[in-house]
């Protein structure tokens, strides 16, 4: 992951959002975050960089990690939304829900999510796995936008 | 983890594969590990055509994919995958020296989850696997079922 990919993250609960922060900073990861906690501004951010140039896109890199319980639009139709558009289908989503149900994990796989993650319940295996999850994005490279 | 989770690893270079197996085995993951060495034997594997063995409807599993490879090469192992609506959901993580840009455009256009440079220096490879391997082992982790 480059050191100007930005890294959205969709999540409504602030615990959660700063666990993931300081999990991500506890991996060496310090790139840009922009945080949104509805699903509506998620994506309301993500349409609009489908309406830039492709000048200002070029080698705009993003990854996007996702609750799936989001008040006004849920996850899963995030997902189906970014999935179906030509150029935000590169940008990979990881999804880290409470939920841990075998239908929601298959549909989200069926979308296209990069992976599933079930959020530890304690704050410190959820911090610990964040900063795993960032470990493992310092070796994996994204696609830029155009 | 899931304990039926079983890593499909498509890979022609011997000393390449047992080194990521190496240093899977090193990040904790005793999951079961099938090698195939070109892009024929895991579609041959995964599209139950072939002699060999074939998937279990039961497991769970993640494809780690060369791009460079004999007979059928990892682009057309993904498209095969992802045009297939029951293995589609499988996670296939790009494993590969090719670092252009436009490969890695094009991987993600054609749905693969994470695409990883091989790096060059050994330790370095080394410790890129064990990051892959300590990101499989999360407890958290959930893959699709095929069945």
């Amino acid at each position: 992951m480059k050191r100007d990919c930005v890294i959205l993250i969709a999540e409504q609960n602030e615990e959660h959002l700063n666990l993931m922060k300081n999990g991500l900073l506890h991996a060496g990861v310090n790139n840009d975050i922009v945080h949104f906690a509805d699903g509506r501004q998620t994506l309301d951010f993500l349409f609009d960089i489908t309406q830039k140039s492709d000048g200002e896109l070029e080698g705009r890199e993003y990854i996007l990690f996702m609750d799936i319980d989001l008040p006004q639009v849920g996850g899963i139709e995030i997902l189906e939304k970014i999935k179906a558009d030509n150029m935000l289908s590169k940008v990979p989503v990881i999804v880290l829900a409470a939920a841990d149900e075998p239908k929601i994990i298959d549909r989200c796989y069926d979308l296209g999510c990069c992976t599933y993650i079930v959020k530890p319940a304690e704050d410190e295996a959820f911090r610990q796995s964040i900063t795993k999850i960032g470990n493992f994005l310092t070796v994996v490279e994204m696609a830029s936008l155009r | 983890m899931n304990k039926e989770m079983v890593i499909l690893i498509a890979e022609d270079d011997a000393g390449h594969f047992q080194l990521i197996k190496k240093n899977l085995w090193l990040a904790c993951v005793n999951n079961e590990i099938l090698q195939f060495k070109d892009g024929r034997q895991i579609l041959d594997f995964l599209l139950d055509s072939g002699d060999g063995t074939h998937l279990d409807d039961t497991k769970q599993y993640i494809v780690l994919l060369d791009v460079r490879m004999p007979r059928v090469d990892g682009l057309e192992v993904l498209k095969k995958l992802k045009e297939n609506d029951r293995l589609r959901k499988i996670p296939v993580v790009m494993l590969t020296t090719t670092s252009e840009s436009s490969m890695i455009e094009q991987c993600y256009d054609m749905g693969c989850s994470c695409y990883m440079v091989k790096p060059v220096d050994y330790h370095r490879f080394m410790k890129a696997v064990q990051n892959l391997g300590k990101f499989l082992s999360l407890e958290g982790l959930r893959l699709p079922s095929i069945g």
